[in-house]
């Protein structure tokens, strides 16, 4: 605690003033969402989200919470402020992962059940493209230039290239078992794919035109921890494309990849079944949830360190971080 | 909804009524599809290549007495539903990749299987999924000879992965041995090492409880009692057969020497699930009842297992059973070979199945993949009360070289089978 308010003090004298973000995380098992602040990392309250909330994310002029609510097969939309439901999304059956397009609309969804990526406008409400990928589709990433919105399916163990214009897949690149998230990097010329079950990321190279080639499979290593315990699921790349942070499942580590490199550099215990992360938007921080210990680990992106942990619902599966 | 699943045989269930009314939809999907699939053909035309693949179900229908419980009716697609599923998956892969897939199922009473079989082998099948027991098992693949591989879905006989091993036949059902030491696993981890065991009287019930007396030996547990109940036929199920139960298990239990927990080894299904509740001394019962050791079961939700569960239930309308699970491993493993070495020679799919490259994720945490001294496959055993996954094996601790699930079953030292070297 002690050193944490001294390094609030420090960011308050030496950067931009401390703004607080509010923090968004999905329970899955607690059908709610916790706000953590992100000043004082206390726990401000915990609502209401529907049934098996997944997937979260949030509105570019930070307004608007969306929750994949996946056993109601819909997103419920909620006002990021007072958390009252405004209204639900058509989803499409069993939402689970969904990205949203940076300008706010659509919002790309992928359906476990029924082998299929529902695109929904945000605004009119209405379904814009239904289209077919492989079995049981989670993973959804898009290009920083809004071109391509990449869907992971976990049994047909593939990355699908969806062109944003035409709604139609372009690639398709075989990876390794059980695909769970795509990320690209912010200039756009990396993605990074994990393989829960296979144990790897893979790294494609993006060509100019979106087209990938696949570069190298990064593996994970840990004296102590069982080889099958490595298992990663989210990814999220630092701005300046310098390092990735790869959630390991089981093994209750972040591991830290040197992108020039493509190697791990580091790994950073955090609570149980670590999951799904997101960083805060001056990137100071990165929050991860962990399923199993009911709580989430707030990392110190610069230093690498877990600094804290805070309590949180049943079973957090998703985060999101307000926007400034 | 749930409730509304069919178990036993013959009739439509609501459901599957409702899943017949959403054709229209899923027709429309299909469609897309095979649109998609012929797209696809055009931009990736140098790196797709076309390939079909031929694989059947066969299945032997031995005649069978009503089970104790009216939830393990068979149904009449048993293990063919898995395959169902099976096929929709390694078609929608196999759709981005221009590989097609086509299934054949055949279910025929013991009599008529070397004639059935034969004419599928005289059809050009190669890839052969079957549903039998150990001596049928054995001789169709030995009717098969080399260029076809059998893949044994339900046939748990440990000899099969010992010295009665064949080279052109890999096992997706865990063996006897597989399924007693998960069992012991989880006993010793409860620190329950003394055993009460009480088995059947029939050729299958020996063979379990032996495996039970190794698994035993194995992990350090003492069989402390050991007791036949002898299966003297007759009805099973009576307006009042509790009543009896209850009067005549207590007394077949009494006076046993001081014991952590019974090991039910019943494979004939004749007495196991009287034990729990009916004991003369309270303890739990695992095995053939009480915990049981199962490759997979309705109710298990984790490692992402709730949408496979609820693909099979929207597409054949009922729960899925063990034999469903273990058939749709099958295919998949064969549509997972083809995915990544882009053919269809069956030579090649055996080689790369019993390869270090080949792993298939399964809903049970941890890819499951083959051993390549007897063909078996490597898998967690899931321990199951009736209701819920309480446990998974192997336990924590448990540690091997290789992989800690090569500590259930026979490891490559302990086994006889020299047909893969």
């Amino acid at each position: 605690m002690h050193r944490l308010i001294l390094t609030t003090a420090l960011v308050g004298a030496l950067a931009t003033p401390a703004v607080a973000n509010k923090v968004y995380v999905s329970n899955e098992k607690g059908n709610s969402v916790t706000v953590i602040d992100s000043e004082t990392w206390e726990v401000m309250t915990e609502f209401d989200a529907g049934n098996r909330p997944r997937g979260i994310t949030i509105s570019p002029d930070g307004k608007l919470l969306y929750v994949a609510a996946s056993d109601d097969d819909q997103v419920k939309v909620f006002d990021a402020e007072t958390y009252e439901e405004l209204y639900a999304l058509p989803s499409g059956p069993d939402p689970e992962l969904f990205v949203l397009h940076p300008s706010g609309n659509p919002l790309y969804i992928a359906n476990e059940d029924d082998n299929l990526v529902t695109v929904t406008d945000t605004e009119s409400h209405r379904v814009l493209a239904e289209i077919p990928v492989g079995v049981e589709p989670e993973g959804m990433g898009i290009s920083p230039d809004a071109k391509w919105v990449v869907n992971t399916s976990e049994t047909t163990n593939m990355a699908h290239f969806i062109s944003t214009g035409d709604y139609k897949i372009k690639h398709n690149v075989l990876v390794d078992q059980r695909p769970r998230y795509a990320q690209f990097t912010d200039d756009g010329s990396l993605l990074f794919v994990t393989s829960e079950i296979g144990g790897t990321v893979s790294v494609m190279d993006i060509a100019a035109d979106g087209t990938p080639t696949m570069r190298s499979k990064i593996g994970f290593e840990l004296p102590g921890v069982l080889p099958e315990w490595l298992q990663p699921v989210g990814l999220k790349v630092t701005k300046d494309d310098k390092y990735a942070f790869v959630a390991l499942g089981p093994a209750n580590r972040v591991a830290v990849i040197d992108v020039e490199r493509l190697e791990v550099v580091k790994y950073i215990i955090v609570g149980q079944r670590v999951w799904q992360m997101a960083f805060t938007p001056d990137q100071k921080y990165l929050i991860t949830t962990n399923g199993n210990s009911n709580d989430v680990t707030i990392i110190d992106v610069a230093d690498q360190e877990a600094i804290k942990s805070v309590q949180v619902g049943q079973q957090p599966w998703g985060v999101v971080v307000a926007p400034d | 909804m749930i409730q509304k699943y069919w178990y036993g045989q013959g009739g439509i269930s609501g459901s599957l009524r409702s899943t017949l009314r959403n054709r229209g939809r899923e027709d429309t999907l299909k469609l897309l599809r095979i649109m998609l699939f012929f797209g696809m053909l055009s931009w990736t035309a140098g790196e797709a290549m076309a390939v079909e693949v031929r694989a059947a179900v066969f299945r032997i229908d031995y005649p069978s007495l009503a089970p104790i419980s009216r939830y393990d009716l068979v149904p009449e697609d048993i293990g063919f539903a898995g395959a169902l599923l099976a096929q929709e998956d390694n078609m929608t892969t196999g759709a981005f990749l221009g590989h097609t897939y086509t299934l054949e199922t055949i279910a025929v009473p013991p009599q008529d299987a070397d004639d059935a079989f034969d004419a599928l082998l005289a059809g050009g099948q190669s890839l052969i999924i079957v549903m039998a027991n150990q001596d049928d098992l054995l001789r169709l693949a030995d009717r098969a000879g080399d260029g076809v591989l059998v893949l044994n879905a339900t046939a748990h006989d440990t000899a099969l992965r010992n010295d009665a091993c064949r080279a052109n036949m890999v096992h997706i059902a865990p063996s006897r041995a597989m399924l007693t030491d998960a069992v012991a696993q989880f006993a010793m981890w409860k620190k329950w090492p003394e055993w009460f065991l009480v088995h059947g009287s029939n050729p299958a019930d020996q063979l379990l409880a032996e495996s039970y007396r190794t698994s035993a030996r194995k992990f350090g547990a003492k069989i402390v009692e050991e007791r036949a109940f002898e299966d003297t036929g007759g009805s099973r199920r009576t307006d009042t057969g509790h009543v009896l139960v209850q009067k005549q298990i207590p007394v077949f239990t009494q006076d046993a020497k001081r014991h952590d927990v019974v090991i039910a080894a019943d494979e004939s299904d004749v007495f196991a699930p009287y034990l729990p509740f009916h004991l003369w001394t309270p303890r739990p019962t695992m095995g053939s009842a009480g915990l049981r050791p199962v490759t997979f079961h309705a109710a298990h939700e984790a490692w992402g297992a709730t949408q496979f569960q609820r693909r099979f239930e929207a597409l054949t309308g009922r729960y899925m059973r063990q034999e469903d699970y273990q058939v749709w491993l099958a295919l998949r493993v064969i549509g997972e070979a083809v995915t990544r070495t882009s053919g269809n020679d069956t030579g090649a799919l055996r080689t790369y199945i019993l390869s270090d490259d080949f792993e298939l994720a399964a809903f049970k945490g941890v890819a499951v993949t083959f051993r390549s001294w007897n063909g078996q496959m490597r898998q967690p055993i899931l321990l199951y009360d009736g209701r819920i996954t309480v446990s998974v094996s192997p336990q924590d601790g448990y540690l091997h070289q290789r992989s800690p699930l090569d500590s259930l079953g026979l490891d490559e030292p302990e086994s006889a089978c020299d047909a893969f070297d």
